[in-house]
């Protein structure tokens, strides 16, 4: 057996970027539209470590904890706004909030 | 054994990870992707990530997943259901997935790069090495992370409290 190469987990990346961005567009939920959002910051995070790990280089490690950091905080705040949109609309799915048209 | 391990995550990580996109219930939406974090976290501790694994394992599956299991609660969510489909919607998904499929068509096809884990020494497995890029390099980004983690409390305080405050008014 091989072991994996940078090709593989950069594969595994993209497609987990894929599937959340394929969420993101699917899904007429906010919180799992919401999920997909953090699906993608994930797989970034996964390209970072392993282009960090193949080229011997700690850049790419240290990106992923501002990531992770950032990630937090957008989940707090996005989560809060979800919930203050469900006390203002009764609704949090996305062919609902239509407030701004017409 | 690399190898076997690195199927064995990236099918876990794929796998839940479209469970998470088709499934109708939030909450076993919400699992799948704790079960996709998983995988994330087993695939760098392959990649001699440790203190990122658990890290990953502690904001996301501790506090991301549980956020979200609460809200999913909290909310009652009812499934969406389906979109409908759209000439001109159908036209632009066929050519961005046309598009996503050559772009990884090109990952694989590319040739493979010669450098084999073992050659290179495993920077991200030390301790050390982080808190001195932390804390040199990177002094300016983590003080403004730590302004923005502060700005986000804030904000969420801010909007959890104000329409109750409204409410009170009238």
């Amino acid at each position: 057996m091989i072991e994996p190469t940078l090709n593989n987990y950069v594969l595994i990346s993209a497609v987990l970027f894929a599937i959340g961005f394929f969420g993101v567009l699917l899904r007429r939920n906010t919180l799992m539209i919401f999920m997909g959002l953090e699906l993608m910051l994930v797989a970034s995070t996964l390209g970072l470590v392993a282009f960090s790990r193949f080229n011997g280089v700690p850049d790419g490690n240290v990106f992923v904890f501002f990531i992770l950091t950032v990630a937090a905080a957008e989940v707090a705040v996005g989560l809060a706004i979800i919930v203050a949109l469900f006390r203002k609309r009764g609704t949090v799915q996305v062919d609902e909030l239509n407030a701004l048209k017409n | 054994m690399g190898s076997l391990l690195f199927n064995f995550f990236a099918l876990l990580t794929v796998i839940c990870a479209v469970g998470v996109v088709v499934n109708k219930n939030a909450v076993n939406a919400a699992m799948c992707f704790l079960l996709s974090l998983v995988g994330v976290a087993g695939l760098f501790v392959l990649l001699d990530a440790y203190l990122l694994a658990f890290v990953l394992l502690l904001v996301y599956a501790g506090a991301v997943v549980a956020l979200f299991l609460f809200i999913i609660m909290l909310l009652d969510v009812q499934s969406g259901g389906k979109a409908k489909l759209r000439g001109i919607t159908a036209g632009a998904a066929a050519i961005s997935a046309a598009v996503l499929a050559l772009g990884v068509l090109t990952i694989v096809r590319a040739p493979q790069t010669e450098t084999a884990l073992a050659e290179v020494e495993p920077v991200g497995a030390s301790l050390k090495l982080y808190a001195y890029q932390l804390f040199t390099t990177y002094l300016l980004p983590v003080q403004i992370m730590g302004f923005l983690l502060l700005i986000a409390m804030l904000g969420v305080i801010v909007i959890s409290k104000k329409i109750e405050a409204r409410e009170d008014v009238k």
